[in-house]
């Protein structure tokens, strides 16, 4: 005979094997009886697959388990204990923990909705003036001042430029 | 503008008389958003929440929506203010157990509140009367870009805007609807509607959100994905669901009234000498009590331009309020005897049902 399936949440065995189809993917979980009723299973009314999901995923004895954010010393450990990430370039550091989460998660796994357009252009503005204005920098310190002098020029265009756009 | 003037002022939730509430009460969205390069709430060091609720708060005042608000820290107010914003819909109750570097930006109207440092750094949320994804929408997505002129948010361009759970990733957006469905209550059917809309990817809750019971047969119905569909796709397949089971009621009233009218104007009318005469009611009770007379007044028994008075005692026949109108702090048993205090004198003269209903049934 087979071995008994195991709880997705604890190592007892499952006894209640729950499928769920949402937008036509189907969603497995197999648990014991005493997770069930934690989880609100039999409740319907006071159930999400998806958070259930959620924390099945940080689970498995995942070997990357060394990870940490180095903007904000966030690690995966935290992770599994709080479901909630430390800050936005957790999802980078993380990329490999999020992605196969999404799809049993989400609808799709590529955002298709609002994009913030205006704070989008305005980093990658800042972003080009800090750069120029390091080659300013760079320039007049080696005392290359033609160079110097039109990467001047260049900031006061980007800027103005920048500046007519906002007040459009 | 203070917590309590809210209370006397007239809002979107309390005030709005239109046949178009009558199955749905309201409908919500939220956007969940982030500032970039900065630590979530929950992860924050004390100082960095600090920091980045004024940031919020600053940009959140300056937006035309926000003309006279009210704008508080949560540690500024009271147990009981913090409750009765929570009763009004207009904070969360994880909001309101918040650390310092934690508040909310309400409009004059009530239709607007800016959760800041809940689980993610802005909580934009709107309120409107009715069934009204479309108008809610085309409100909230102005709030949010006139934000966006004065924040920058985390947004990344293959998971969208970037949030504390992963569940929220993508468009960052709720959007939900509060139902009134005695009806599929009464006929046991509400079960077999949970699993059907879990089924479509949305999910069900009761009044209060996850956790609450559905106490006064009100539900709240709102998508479970954020990410791989736009804000628009989400609302359109949202709103179908809500039509649904809005014909889903409307046939389950029609079937009891056909099965049984007695046994259905028995609870109404039993619903109405109580409010009238009794003295003691918890507030689970005066809910159930309160969702009988809206069904009358939907049955066509009472009068149309009750149901404002009914949607206005849902929420002042819940703890918080009920106390603030007092001005002290009861016990639970002491509650029950000023709820029904309260629900007596609003009944008192009350129009008498009309059962006769012949040609008045309304759809």
């Amino acid at each position: 005979m087979a071995n008994p399936l195991k709880c997705d949440l604890c190592p007892k065995p499952a006894t209640v094997h729950l499928t769920q189809i949402v937008n036509s993917k189907v969603h497995k979980v197999d648990l014991c009886e005493a997770c069930a009723q934690a989880k609100g299973v039999t409740d319907p009314s006071g159930f999400s697959l998806s958070d259930l999901l959620l924390k099945a995923s940080l689970n498995p004895e995942s070997p990357a388990g060394g990870l940490r954010c180095e903007r904000c010393g966030f690690t995966q450990s935290d992770f599994k204990k709080h479901g909630r990430f430390g800050c936005p370039i957790c999802y980078d550091t993380f990329r490999g923990v999020v992605e196969p989460m999404l799809e049993t998660m989400h609808n799709g796994t590529a955002h298709t909705g609002k994009i913030p357009h205006r704070a989008i252009e305005r980093k990658s503005f800042y972003d080009r003036v800090a750069r120029l204005e390091l080659d300013l920098a760079e320039a007049i310190k080696s005392e290359r001042y033609e160079d110097a002098a039109r990467t001047r020029d260049e900031i006061n265009q980007v800027k103005q430029a920048f500046n007519q756009h906002v007040a459009l | 503008m203070t917590i309590s003037s809210l209370i006397a002022t007239p809002s979107e939730l309390t005030d709005s008389v239109s046949t178009k509430t009558a199955i749905v009460l309201m409908t919500r969205i939220r956007l969940a958003r982030n500032l970039a390069g900065h630590a979530f709430p929950g992860w924050a060091k004390p100082a960095q929440r600090v920091e980045s609720f004024a940031l919020c708060r600053a940009a959140v005042a300056a937006t035309p929506q926000m003309k006279r608000s009210v704008d508080v820290a949560i540690a500024d107010i009271s147990e009981l203010e913090r409750q009765i914003l929570v009763e009004r819909h207009l904070i969360s109750r994880e909001l309101s157990g918040a650390k310092a570097g934690a508040g909310v930006i309400i409009s004059k109207d009530q239709a607007f509140s800016v959760m800041m440092n809940e689980e993610d750094h802005l909580r934009i949320q709107v309120l409107r009367a009715g069934f009204n994804l479309k108008r809610a929408w085309s409100s909230i997505n102005d709030l949010d870009s006139a934000l966006e002129d004065n924040l920058d948010f985390a947004f990344s361009p293959t998971l969208g805007y970037l949030t504390a759970c992963p569940t929220n990733l993508g468009t960052g957006m709720r959007a939900s609807a509060m139902m009134h469905l005695p009806a599929l209550v009464i006929s046991n059917q509400m079960e077999k509607i949970v699993r059907a809309v879990n089924q479509l990817g949305m999910v069900v809750r009761g009044l209060f959100g996850e956790g609450s019971d559905a106490s006064g047969s009100i539900f709240q119905i709102s998508n479970q994905t954020t990410l791989g569909e736009s804000e628009a796709e989400i609302i359109k397949r949202l709103g179908s669901v809500l039509q649904s089971i809005v014909e889903h009621e409307l046939n389950a009233r029609g079937k009891l009234l056909e099965a049984d009218a007695s046994k259905l104007f028995d609870k109404v009318g039993r619903a109405f000498g109580i409010l009238q005469n009794s003295h003691l009611l918890s507030s689970s009770e005066a809910m159930n009590l309160l969702s009988l007379i809206r069904l009358g007044v939907d049955l066509g028994s009472f009068p149309e331009a009750r149901r404002a008075m009914i949607d206005r005692l849902f929420i002042e026949a819940q703890p918080g309020h009920l106390q603030h109108a007092q001005k002290g702090e009861f016990d639970p048993g002491q509650r029950d005897v000023i709820r029904a205090t309260r629900l007596r004198s609003e009944f008192a003269d009350f129009v008498r049902p009309d059962f006769d209903l012949k040609n008045k049934t309304k759809s």
